[in-house]
Protein backbone atom coordinates (compact mmCIF):
# COMPACT_ATOMS: atom_id res chain seq x y z
CA UNK A 1 0.00 0.00 0.00
CA UNK A 2 1.46 3.54 -1.15
CA UNK A 3 -0.75 5.69 1.24
CA UNK A 4 -0.31 5.12 5.01
CA UNK A 5 -3.87 4.64 6.38
CA UNK A 6 -4.34 7.02 9.51
CA UNK A 7 -7.85 5.21 10.22
CA UNK A 8 -8.92 1.96 9.80
CA UNK A 9 -12.75 1.02 10.76
CA UNK A 10 -13.49 -3.15 9.74
CA UNK A 11 -17.11 -4.43 9.86
CA UNK A 12 -18.46 -2.09 12.64
CA UNK A 13 -21.89 -2.98 13.95
CA UNK A 14 -23.72 -0.80 16.72
CA UNK A 15 -27.41 -2.03 17.73
CA UNK A 16 -29.93 0.26 19.69
CA UNK A 17 -31.81 -2.82 21.21
CA UNK A 18 -32.69 -4.82 17.94
CA UNK A 19 -32.34 -2.46 15.65
CA UNK A 20 -29.11 -2.19 13.93
CA UNK A 21 -28.51 1.43 14.02
CA UNK A 22 -24.82 0.73 11.92
CA UNK A 23 -24.31 -2.89 10.30
CA UNK A 24 -21.13 -3.99 9.18
CA UNK A 25 -19.42 -0.77 8.08
CA UNK A 26 -15.52 -1.41 7.11
CA UNK A 27 -13.58 1.65 5.62
CA UNK A 28 -10.19 3.51 5.59
CA UNK A 29 -8.91 7.00 5.70
CA UNK A 30 -5.82 7.81 4.02
CA UNK A 31 -3.34 10.51 4.93
CA UNK A 32 -4.41 13.72 3.88
CA UNK A 33 -7.73 12.91 2.83
CA UNK A 34 -10.94 14.55 3.31
CA UNK A 35 -13.59 11.80 3.22
CA UNK A 36 -17.50 12.94 3.20
CA UNK A 37 -19.93 11.26 5.09
CA UNK A 38 -23.10 11.41 3.61
CA UNK A 39 -26.69 10.11 4.38
CA UNK A 40 -29.73 10.88 5.16
CA UNK A 41 -30.74 12.10 8.68
CA UNK A 42 -30.70 8.81 10.87
CA UNK A 43 -28.79 6.69 8.55
CA UNK A 44 -26.38 6.26 11.26
CA UNK A 45 -23.60 8.62 10.48
CA UNK A 46 -23.73 10.15 13.86
CA UNK A 47 -23.31 6.49 15.16
CA UNK A 48 -20.59 5.68 13.34
CA UNK A 49 -18.86 9.23 14.50
CA UNK A 50 -19.60 8.65 17.92
CA UNK A 51 -17.86 5.30 17.62
CA UNK A 52 -14.85 6.17 15.90
CA UNK A 53 -14.13 8.84 19.12
CA UNK A 54 -14.54 6.62 21.67
CA UNK A 55 -17.72 7.96 22.77
CA UNK A 56 -19.46 4.59 22.23
CA UNK A 57 -18.57 1.15 22.36
CA UNK A 58 -19.10 -1.09 19.05
CA UNK A 59 -20.91 -4.03 19.46
CA UNK A 60 -18.37 -5.49 16.43
CA UNK A 61 -15.61 -4.49 15.00
CA UNK A 62 -12.78 -2.58 15.06
CA UNK A 63 -11.00 0.70 15.20
CA UNK A 64 -7.98 1.30 14.58
CA UNK A 65 -6.63 5.14 14.82
CA UNK A 66 -2.65 5.79 13.90
CA UNK A 67 -2.52 1.92 13.99
CA UNK A 68 -3.86 2.22 17.40
CA UNK A 69 -6.32 -0.46 18.61
CA UNK A 70 -9.12 2.05 20.03
CA UNK A 71 -10.99 -0.32 22.17
CA UNK A 72 -7.30 -2.02 23.66
CA UNK A 73 -5.45 1.28 24.13
CA UNK A 74 -8.45 3.75 24.13
CA UNK A 75 -6.46 6.61 25.84
CA UNK A 76 -3.59 6.42 23.06
CA UNK A 77 -5.84 6.29 20.25
CA UNK A 78 -7.83 8.99 21.24
CA UNK A 79 -4.61 11.54 21.29
CA UNK A 80 -5.15 11.12 17.75
CA UNK A 81 -8.58 12.55 16.83
CA UNK A 82 -10.02 15.82 17.14
CA UNK A 83 -14.24 15.38 17.20
CA UNK A 84 -16.64 18.19 16.72
CA UNK A 85 -19.79 16.74 17.67
CA UNK A 86 -23.47 17.59 16.26
CA UNK A 87 -23.35 19.80 19.17
CA UNK A 88 -20.26 21.49 19.67
CA UNK A 89 -19.58 21.06 23.10
CA UNK A 90 -18.74 25.01 24.73
CA UNK A 91 -18.79 25.74 28.12
CA UNK A 92 -20.56 28.90 27.79
CA UNK A 93 -19.25 30.64 30.94
CA UNK A 94 -15.31 31.06 29.57
CA UNK A 95 -13.95 32.69 27.38
CA UNK A 96 -12.52 31.46 23.92
CA UNK A 97 -9.04 31.14 25.40
CA UNK A 98 -9.59 30.19 28.62
CA UNK A 99 -11.81 27.00 27.04
CA UNK A 100 -9.26 27.06 24.46
CA UNK A 101 -6.31 26.50 27.36
CA UNK A 102 -8.78 24.25 29.18
CA UNK A 103 -8.67 22.16 25.90
CA UNK A 104 -4.86 21.80 25.63
CA UNK A 105 -4.62 20.97 29.01
CA UNK A 106 -7.30 18.25 28.65
CA UNK A 107 -5.17 16.43 25.49
CA UNK A 108 -2.15 16.83 27.52
CA UNK A 109 -0.50 19.12 25.76
CA UNK A 110 3.11 20.30 27.64
CA UNK A 111 2.80 23.47 29.54
CA UNK A 112 5.83 25.25 27.17
CA UNK A 113 3.71 24.42 23.88
CA UNK A 114 0.40 25.35 25.16
CA UNK A 115 0.14 28.75 24.38
CA UNK A 116 1.59 28.02 20.96
CA UNK A 117 -1.12 25.27 20.63
CA UNK A 118 -3.51 27.79 21.89
CA UNK A 119 -2.37 31.03 19.64
CA UNK A 120 -2.00 28.61 16.74
CA UNK A 121 -5.89 27.39 17.39
CA UNK A 122 -7.17 30.90 17.51
CA UNK A 123 -5.22 32.46 14.69
CA UNK A 124 -6.12 29.04 12.33
CA UNK A 125 -9.68 29.15 13.21
CA UNK A 126 -9.65 33.55 12.82
CA UNK A 127 -10.98 33.69 16.35
CA UNK A 128 -8.36 36.67 17.20
CA UNK A 129 -11.10 38.91 17.69
CA UNK A 130 -13.29 37.48 19.86
CA UNK A 131 -10.44 35.19 21.78
CA UNK A 132 -11.52 37.41 25.35
CA UNK A 133 -15.53 37.34 24.91
CA UNK A 134 -17.88 34.76 26.82
CA UNK A 135 -18.69 31.70 24.16
CA UNK A 136 -22.01 32.50 25.24
CA UNK A 137 -22.22 35.51 23.63
CA UNK A 138 -21.02 34.82 20.42
CA UNK A 139 -22.93 33.87 17.53
CA UNK A 140 -23.59 30.30 16.56
CA UNK A 141 -21.16 30.72 13.54
CA UNK A 142 -18.32 31.60 15.84
CA UNK A 143 -19.12 28.92 18.62
CA UNK A 144 -19.01 26.53 15.58
CA UNK A 145 -15.24 27.36 14.94
CA UNK A 146 -14.21 27.24 18.75
CA UNK A 147 -15.37 24.18 18.08
CA UNK A 148 -13.20 23.21 15.19
CA UNK A 149 -10.31 24.87 16.74
CA UNK A 150 -11.32 22.54 20.02
CA UNK A 151 -11.04 19.63 17.68
CA UNK A 152 -7.56 20.34 16.09
CA UNK A 153 -5.97 22.12 18.90
CA UNK A 154 -3.62 19.09 19.98
CA UNK A 155 -2.97 18.34 16.17
CA UNK A 156 -4.69 15.36 16.10
CA UNK A 157 -3.76 12.94 12.51
CA UNK A 158 -7.59 12.92 11.99
CA UNK A 159 -10.30 15.49 12.50
CA UNK A 160 -13.73 14.24 12.82
CA UNK A 161 -16.70 16.55 12.17
CA UNK A 162 -20.45 15.83 12.39
CA UNK A 163 -22.70 18.11 10.81
CA UNK A 164 -20.00 21.51 10.70
CA UNK A 165 -22.25 23.48 8.78
CA UNK A 166 -25.79 22.87 10.30
CA UNK A 167 -27.49 25.84 11.66
CA UNK A 168 -25.48 28.00 10.09
CA UNK A 169 -26.18 31.05 7.59
CA UNK A 170 -25.03 31.19 4.06
CA UNK A 171 -22.06 33.39 4.56
CA UNK A 172 -20.65 31.41 7.62
CA UNK A 173 -21.78 27.93 5.47
CA UNK A 174 -18.93 29.48 3.03
CA UNK A 175 -16.44 30.43 6.14
CA UNK A 176 -16.69 27.14 7.69
CA UNK A 177 -15.96 25.57 4.55
CA UNK A 178 -12.86 27.66 4.03
CA UNK A 179 -11.83 26.47 7.22
CA UNK A 180 -12.20 22.75 6.26
CA UNK A 181 -10.25 23.32 3.50
CA UNK A 182 -7.80 25.16 5.09
CA UNK A 183 -7.82 22.17 7.57
CA UNK A 184 -7.30 19.40 5.51
CA UNK A 185 -4.24 20.67 4.52
CA UNK A 186 -2.80 19.64 7.38
CA UNK A 187 -5.10 16.71 8.63
CA UNK A 188 -7.36 14.02 7.55
CA UNK A 189 -10.75 15.10 7.92
CA UNK A 190 -13.90 13.22 8.05
CA UNK A 191 -16.88 15.12 7.28
CA UNK A 192 -20.28 14.22 7.92
CA UNK A 193 -23.54 16.03 5.92
CA UNK A 194 -26.39 15.74 4.41
CA UNK A 195 -26.09 18.74 2.21
CA UNK A 196 -24.76 17.24 -1.10
CA UNK A 197 -22.97 20.43 -3.11
CA UNK A 198 -20.79 20.05 0.59
CA UNK A 199 -19.58 16.92 -0.57
CA UNK A 200 -18.39 18.16 -4.26
CA UNK A 201 -16.62 21.22 -2.69
CA UNK A 202 -15.02 19.64 0.04
CA UNK A 203 -14.35 15.98 -0.02
CA UNK A 204 -12.00 13.65 -2.27
CA UNK A 205 -13.74 10.96 -1.24
CA UNK A 206 -17.89 10.05 -0.31
CA UNK A 207 -19.37 7.54 1.20
CA UNK A 208 -22.77 7.37 1.69
CA UNK A 209 -24.67 5.48 4.18
CA UNK A 210 -28.21 4.31 4.43
CA UNK A 211 -29.92 2.71 6.80
CA UNK A 212 -26.58 1.53 8.92
CA UNK A 213 -25.04 0.80 5.66
CA UNK A 214 -22.50 1.39 3.56
CA UNK A 215 -23.88 1.98 -0.47
CA UNK A 216 -20.95 3.58 -1.92
CA UNK A 217 -17.37 4.61 -1.16
CA UNK A 218 -15.64 5.61 -3.77
CA UNK A 219 -13.88 9.02 -4.92
CA UNK A 220 -15.87 11.70 -5.62
CA UNK A 221 -14.81 11.04 -9.68
CA UNK A 222 -16.75 7.97 -9.83
CA UNK A 223 -19.50 9.53 -8.35
CA UNK A 224 -19.25 12.12 -11.39
CA UNK A 225 -19.05 9.23 -13.71
CA UNK A 226 -22.47 7.78 -12.14
CA UNK A 227 -23.67 11.24 -12.63
CA UNK A 228 -23.35 11.29 -16.26
CA UNK A 229 -27.20 9.58 -17.19
CA UNK A 230 -27.14 7.71 -20.34
CA UNK A 231 -30.34 9.72 -21.70
CA UNK A 232 -31.01 12.43 -24.60
CA UNK A 233 -34.10 15.07 -24.39
CA UNK A 234 -35.39 15.68 -27.67
CA UNK A 235 -38.28 17.63 -29.36
CA UNK A 236 -39.36 17.84 -32.91
CA UNK A 237 -42.14 20.15 -34.32
CA UNK A 238 -43.94 17.80 -35.74
CA UNK A 239 -45.16 14.51 -33.86
CA UNK A 240 -42.98 11.41 -34.77
CA UNK A 241 -44.31 8.27 -34.02
CA UNK A 242 -41.84 6.69 -30.65
CA UNK A 243 -41.49 3.60 -33.08
CA UNK A 244 -38.80 5.33 -35.28
CA UNK A 245 -37.10 6.21 -32.53
CA UNK A 246 -36.11 3.18 -30.77
CA UNK A 247 -35.36 1.80 -33.72
CA UNK A 248 -31.84 3.85 -33.76
CA UNK A 249 -29.22 1.65 -32.83
CA UNK A 250 -28.15 2.17 -29.12
CA UNK A 251 -31.28 3.39 -27.99
CA UNK A 252 -33.10 1.20 -25.51
CA UNK A 253 -36.14 2.51 -24.35
CA UNK A 254 -37.77 5.74 -25.48
CA UNK A 255 -40.27 8.18 -23.24
CA UNK A 256 -43.15 10.08 -24.59
CA UNK A 257 -42.74 13.14 -22.98
CA UNK A 258 -45.42 14.79 -25.13
CA UNK A 259 -46.36 13.94 -29.03
CA UNK A 260 -43.40 15.83 -29.81
CA UNK A 261 -40.97 15.70 -27.33
CA UNK A 262 -39.00 12.39 -25.71
CA UNK A 263 -36.49 11.13 -24.09
CA UNK A 264 -34.14 8.68 -25.02
CA UNK A 265 -32.49 6.17 -22.86
CA UNK A 266 -29.30 4.49 -24.71
CA UNK A 267 -26.74 1.94 -23.59
CA UNK A 268 -23.39 3.47 -22.12
CA UNK A 269 -20.93 3.49 -24.98
CA UNK A 270 -23.26 3.75 -27.54
CA UNK A 271 -24.93 7.55 -27.91
CA UNK A 272 -27.24 7.64 -30.69
CA UNK A 273 -26.65 11.24 -30.95
CA UNK A 274 -24.95 11.22 -34.49
CA UNK A 275 -27.11 8.76 -36.26
CA UNK A 276 -30.53 10.26 -34.59
CA UNK A 277 -28.71 14.23 -36.12
CA UNK A 278 -28.15 12.26 -39.54
CA UNK A 279 -31.84 10.77 -39.53
CA UNK A 280 -33.26 14.00 -38.56
CA UNK A 281 -31.55 15.85 -41.34
CA UNK A 282 -32.11 13.03 -44.15
CA UNK A 283 -35.71 12.71 -43.31
CA UNK A 284 -36.42 16.39 -41.93
CA UNK A 285 -37.63 15.20 -38.90
CA UNK A 286 -37.91 19.04 -37.51
CA UNK A 287 -35.34 18.58 -34.48
CA UNK A 288 -35.92 21.37 -32.40
CA UNK A 289 -33.94 20.69 -29.13
CA UNK A 290 -31.18 17.69 -28.44
CA UNK A 291 -30.23 18.29 -24.63
CA UNK A 292 -28.02 15.37 -22.97
CA UNK A 293 -29.34 14.89 -19.59
CA UNK A 294 -27.05 15.20 -16.68
CA UNK A 295 -27.89 14.02 -13.13
CA UNK A 296 -27.42 16.05 -10.12
CA UNK A 297 -25.35 14.53 -7.40
CA UNK A 298 -29.08 14.64 -5.33
CA UNK A 299 -30.46 11.92 -8.26
CA UNK A 300 -27.35 9.87 -7.98
CA UNK A 301 -28.05 10.16 -4.34
CA UNK A 302 -31.66 9.44 -4.25
CA UNK A 303 -31.00 6.49 -6.75
CA UNK A 304 -28.32 4.83 -4.20
CA UNK A 305 -30.43 4.84 -1.34
CA UNK A 306 -33.64 3.82 -3.40
CA UNK A 307 -31.41 0.70 -4.81
CA UNK A 308 -30.57 -0.06 -1.10
CA UNK A 309 -34.42 0.08 -0.20
CA UNK A 310 -35.49 -2.44 -3.06
CA UNK A 311 -32.82 -4.31 -2.21
CA UNK A 312 -33.70 -4.84 1.86
CA UNK B 1 -7.17 14.47 36.57
CA UNK B 2 -6.40 17.55 38.05
CA UNK B 3 -6.24 20.01 35.03
CA UNK B 4 -10.20 18.95 35.52
CA UNK B 5 -10.28 19.32 39.02
CA UNK B 6 -9.03 23.04 38.49
CA UNK B 7 -11.50 23.24 35.64
CA UNK B 8 -14.38 22.19 37.82
CA UNK B 9 -13.46 24.64 40.41
CA UNK B 10 -13.06 27.38 38.59
CA UNK B 11 -16.06 27.46 36.18
CA UNK B 12 -18.49 26.59 39.73
CA UNK B 13 -16.80 30.33 40.62
CA UNK B 14 -17.64 31.99 37.39
CA UNK B 15 -21.17 30.95 38.10
CA UNK B 16 -22.79 33.33 40.68
CA UNK B 17 -24.38 30.19 42.33
CA UNK B 18 -20.93 29.55 44.28
CA UNK B 19 -20.53 32.65 45.40
CA UNK B 20 -24.47 33.33 46.15
CA UNK B 21 -23.52 29.62 48.21
CA UNK B 22 -21.13 31.02 50.10
CA UNK B 23 -22.06 33.95 51.48
CA UNK B 24 -25.71 32.59 52.32
CA UNK B 25 -24.01 29.49 54.69
CA UNK B 26 -21.17 32.06 55.68
CA UNK B 27 -24.19 34.22 56.64
CA UNK B 28 -26.20 31.50 58.21
CA UNK B 29 -23.49 30.47 60.47
CA UNK B 30 -21.88 33.66 61.12
CA UNK B 31 -25.60 33.96 62.99
CA UNK B 32 -25.37 31.08 64.69
CA UNK B 33 -22.03 31.70 65.81
CA UNK B 34 -23.18 34.60 67.21
CA UNK B 35 -26.18 32.71 69.17
CA UNK B 36 -23.82 29.87 70.22
CA UNK B 37 -21.14 32.73 71.97
CA UNK B 38 -24.34 34.52 73.42
CA UNK B 39 -25.15 31.47 75.15
CA UNK B 40 -21.76 30.50 76.61
CA UNK B 41 -21.53 33.97 77.84
CA UNK B 42 -24.81 33.59 79.62
CA UNK B 43 -24.16 30.58 81.21
CA UNK B 44 -20.15 31.18 81.35
CA UNK B 45 -20.58 32.39 85.23
CA UNK B 46 -22.35 29.88 86.59
CA UNK B 47 -20.32 26.83 85.19
CA UNK B 48 -17.39 28.17 85.71
CA UNK B 49 -17.13 27.03 89.42
CA UNK B 50 -17.90 23.22 88.48
CA UNK B 51 -15.15 21.11 87.78
CA UNK B 52 -14.94 19.31 84.43
CA UNK B 53 -17.65 21.22 83.12
CA UNK B 54 -17.53 21.70 79.35
CA UNK B 55 -15.29 24.68 77.82
CA UNK B 56 -15.58 26.84 74.97
CA UNK B 57 -14.71 24.22 72.14
CA UNK B 58 -17.65 21.84 73.75
CA UNK B 59 -20.45 24.61 73.80
CA UNK B 60 -19.70 26.84 70.44
CA UNK B 61 -17.12 25.16 68.36
CA UNK B 62 -18.95 21.24 67.86
CA UNK B 63 -22.80 22.75 67.59
CA UNK B 64 -21.10 25.24 65.01
CA UNK B 65 -19.62 22.41 63.44
CA UNK B 66 -22.61 20.11 63.72
CA UNK B 67 -24.98 22.69 61.46
CA UNK B 68 -22.26 23.47 59.27
CA UNK B 69 -23.18 19.26 58.35
CA UNK B 70 -26.58 20.19 58.08
CA UNK B 71 -26.51 22.99 55.92
CA UNK B 72 -23.87 21.53 53.80
CA UNK B 73 -26.34 18.66 53.13
CA UNK B 74 -28.86 21.37 52.22
CA UNK B 75 -26.34 23.08 50.19
CA UNK B 76 -24.67 20.31 48.72
CA UNK B 77 -27.13 18.94 46.23
CA UNK B 78 -26.91 22.02 44.21
CA UNK B 79 -23.90 22.13 43.81
CA UNK B 80 -23.05 18.31 42.82
CA UNK B 81 -26.48 18.40 40.76
CA UNK B 82 -23.63 19.95 37.91
CA UNK B 83 -21.32 17.90 37.83
CA UNK B 84 -22.71 15.48 35.13
CA UNK B 85 -26.25 16.25 34.39
CA UNK B 86 -25.95 19.35 33.44
CA UNK B 87 -22.72 18.81 31.11
CA UNK B 88 -25.14 15.92 29.24
CA UNK B 89 -27.94 18.59 28.83
CA UNK B 90 -25.45 21.39 27.39
CA UNK B 91 -23.64 18.22 25.45
CA UNK B 92 -20.35 18.84 26.73
CA UNK B 93 -20.14 15.33 28.03
CA UNK B 94 -18.51 14.39 24.53
CA UNK B 95 -15.54 16.88 25.18
CA UNK B 96 -14.29 14.95 27.95
CA UNK B 97 -15.05 11.16 26.71
CA UNK B 98 -12.65 11.82 23.45
CA UNK B 99 -9.91 13.22 25.40
CA UNK B 100 -7.27 11.32 26.23
CA UNK B 101 -8.30 10.50 29.70
CA UNK B 102 -10.23 7.24 31.33
CA UNK B 103 -13.67 7.39 32.55
CA UNK B 104 -11.74 6.86 36.01
CA UNK B 105 -9.91 10.01 35.47
CA UNK B 106 -13.04 12.00 34.43
CA UNK B 107 -15.21 11.17 37.44
CA UNK B 108 -12.32 11.85 40.25
CA UNK B 109 -11.71 15.22 38.67
CA UNK B 110 -14.90 15.92 38.95
CA UNK B 111 -15.12 15.01 42.62
CA UNK B 112 -12.12 16.57 43.59
CA UNK B 113 -13.22 19.77 41.78
CA UNK B 114 -16.55 20.02 43.62
CA UNK B 115 -14.70 18.48 46.84
CA UNK B 116 -12.38 21.67 46.56
CA UNK B 117 -15.70 23.69 47.24
CA UNK B 118 -17.10 22.29 49.70
CA UNK B 119 -13.52 22.34 51.72
CA UNK B 120 -12.92 25.93 51.08
CA UNK B 121 -16.31 26.70 52.82
CA UNK B 122 -15.61 24.21 55.67
CA UNK B 123 -12.49 26.41 56.06
CA UNK B 124 -14.13 29.24 56.36
CA UNK B 125 -16.29 27.95 58.78
CA UNK B 126 -13.67 26.75 60.90
CA UNK B 127 -11.55 30.00 60.35
CA UNK B 128 -14.87 31.27 63.10
CA UNK B 129 -13.93 29.19 66.38
CA UNK B 130 -10.85 29.77 65.44
CA UNK B 131 -10.80 33.06 66.02
CA UNK B 132 -11.52 32.56 69.28
CA UNK B 133 -8.14 31.41 70.25
CA UNK B 134 -6.95 35.49 70.29
CA UNK B 135 -9.20 35.47 73.86
CA UNK B 136 -9.32 32.23 75.00
CA UNK B 137 -7.50 28.84 74.80
CA UNK B 138 -9.32 26.16 72.60
CA UNK B 139 -9.15 22.34 72.55
CA UNK B 140 -7.29 22.09 69.28
CA UNK B 141 -7.49 18.08 69.36
CA UNK B 142 -11.56 18.17 69.38
CA UNK B 143 -11.53 20.97 67.29
CA UNK B 144 -9.71 18.78 64.56
CA UNK B 145 -11.48 15.90 65.50
CA UNK B 146 -14.76 17.20 64.43
CA UNK B 147 -13.12 19.08 61.84
CA UNK B 148 -12.26 15.40 60.10
CA UNK B 149 -15.74 14.42 60.93
CA UNK B 150 -17.25 17.50 58.81
CA UNK B 151 -14.52 16.64 56.16
CA UNK B 152 -15.47 12.89 55.82
CA UNK B 153 -19.30 13.92 55.59
CA UNK B 154 -18.38 16.63 53.36
CA UNK B 155 -16.30 13.81 51.12
CA UNK B 156 -19.63 11.33 51.46
CA UNK B 157 -22.00 13.85 50.41
CA UNK B 158 -20.53 15.03 47.38
CA UNK B 159 -19.75 11.58 45.94
CA UNK B 160 -23.54 10.30 46.82
CA UNK B 161 -24.35 13.56 45.08
CA UNK B 162 -22.03 13.02 42.06
CA UNK B 163 -23.23 9.56 41.51
CA UNK B 164 -27.18 11.02 41.37
CA UNK B 165 -26.01 13.46 39.21
CA UNK B 166 -24.75 10.81 36.82
CA UNK B 167 -28.06 9.23 36.90
CA UNK B 168 -29.95 11.84 34.75
CA UNK B 169 -30.00 14.82 32.29
CA UNK B 170 -32.05 16.63 34.08
CA UNK B 171 -30.09 18.85 37.07
CA UNK B 172 -33.04 19.36 39.31
CA UNK B 173 -33.92 15.83 39.93
CA UNK B 174 -30.11 15.30 40.46
CA UNK B 175 -30.49 17.64 43.38
CA UNK B 176 -34.04 16.18 44.20
CA UNK B 177 -33.12 12.78 44.40
CA UNK B 178 -29.49 13.33 46.29
CA UNK B 179 -31.53 15.54 48.56
CA UNK B 180 -33.56 12.84 49.07
CA UNK B 181 -31.08 9.94 49.80
CA UNK B 182 -28.87 12.03 52.03
CA UNK B 183 -31.56 13.01 54.17
CA UNK B 184 -32.52 9.51 54.09
CA UNK B 185 -28.78 8.06 54.98
CA UNK B 186 -29.39 11.07 58.03
CA UNK B 187 -32.37 10.19 59.69
CA UNK B 188 -32.32 6.39 58.90
CA UNK B 189 -31.68 5.43 62.48
CA UNK B 190 -34.64 7.08 63.92
CA UNK B 191 -36.19 3.74 62.91
CA UNK B 192 -33.84 1.34 64.99
CA UNK B 193 -35.31 0.08 68.16
CA UNK B 194 -32.63 1.25 69.98
CA UNK B 195 -30.83 -1.21 70.12
CA UNK B 196 -26.90 -0.92 71.14
CA UNK B 197 -26.16 -2.03 67.53
CA UNK B 198 -28.30 -2.28 64.23
CA UNK B 199 -27.91 -1.97 60.53
CA UNK B 200 -30.30 0.53 60.44
CA UNK B 201 -28.08 2.66 62.72
CA UNK B 202 -24.82 1.43 61.18
CA UNK B 203 -26.13 3.03 58.12
CA UNK B 204 -26.78 6.71 59.57
CA UNK B 205 -24.63 9.30 58.09
CA UNK B 206 -25.26 11.10 61.59
CA UNK B 207 -24.42 7.94 64.12
CA UNK B 208 -20.49 8.08 62.88
CA UNK B 209 -20.17 12.10 62.84
CA UNK B 210 -21.46 12.17 66.26
CA UNK B 211 -18.53 10.86 67.86
CA UNK B 212 -15.91 12.57 65.82
CA UNK B 213 -17.18 16.01 67.07
CA UNK B 214 -16.78 14.45 70.67
CA UNK B 215 -13.23 13.73 69.71
CA UNK B 216 -13.17 10.38 69.35
CA UNK B 217 -11.98 9.25 66.05
CA UNK B 218 -12.65 5.31 65.58
CA UNK B 219 -11.65 3.07 62.53
CA UNK B 220 -15.25 1.84 62.08
CA UNK B 221 -16.50 5.36 61.34
CA UNK B 222 -13.43 6.02 58.87
CA UNK B 223 -13.83 2.94 57.17
CA UNK B 224 -17.56 3.29 56.78
CA UNK B 225 -17.13 6.66 55.37
CA UNK B 226 -13.94 5.44 53.30
CA UNK B 227 -16.71 2.93 52.07
CA UNK B 228 -19.51 5.14 51.14
CA UNK B 229 -17.40 7.30 49.60
CA UNK B 230 -15.43 4.72 47.37
CA UNK B 231 -18.87 2.71 46.67
CA UNK B 232 -20.43 5.75 45.08
CA UNK B 233 -17.25 6.63 43.01
CA UNK B 234 -17.31 3.31 41.98
CA UNK B 235 -21.07 3.19 40.94
CA UNK B 236 -20.01 6.48 39.39
CA UNK B 237 -17.78 5.84 36.85
CA UNK B 238 -19.80 2.64 36.17
CA UNK B 239 -23.03 4.03 35.12
CA UNK B 240 -20.85 6.66 32.76
CA UNK B 241 -18.98 3.89 31.39
CA UNK B 242 -22.34 1.87 30.71
CA UNK B 243 -23.46 4.72 28.88
CA UNK B 244 -21.11 4.55 26.34
CA UNK B 245 -22.21 0.48 25.94
CA UNK B 246 -25.48 0.67 25.57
Amino acid sequence: MSQFSLLEASQLSRYFGSQAAVDNVSFTVNKGEVVGFLGPNGAGKSTTMRMLTGNLAPDHGQIRINGIDLLDNPRQAKAHIGYLPETPPLYKELTVKEFLQFCARLNGIDKKQRQTAVDTAIERCGLGQVAKRLIGNLSKGYQQRVGIAQAIIHSPAVVILDEPTSGLDPIQIREIRQLIRDIANEHSVILSTHILPEVQMLCDRVQIISQGQLVFNDSLDKLSQNMLASTLIVEFAQALSPAILSQLTGVEHVDALSTTRYRLHYLPEQNPTQQLLQHAVSENWQLTTLMPEQHSLEDVFMKLIQKEDIDV
Amino acid sequence: MFNLARHELLRLFLSPLAWVILALTQLLLAYLFLTHIDYFSSIQARIAAIPGAPGVTELVATPLIGNAAIIILLVSPLLTMRAFAEERRNETLPLLASAPLSMTQIVLGKYLGNLCFFLILALLTLSMPVSLSVATTLDFYQLSASMLGLILLIASFTAIGLYMSSLTRQPTIAAVSSFALLFLLWIIDRAGDGAEFSVLSWLSLLNHFEPMTQGQINTQDLSFYLIVITTFLLLTIRRLDRERLD
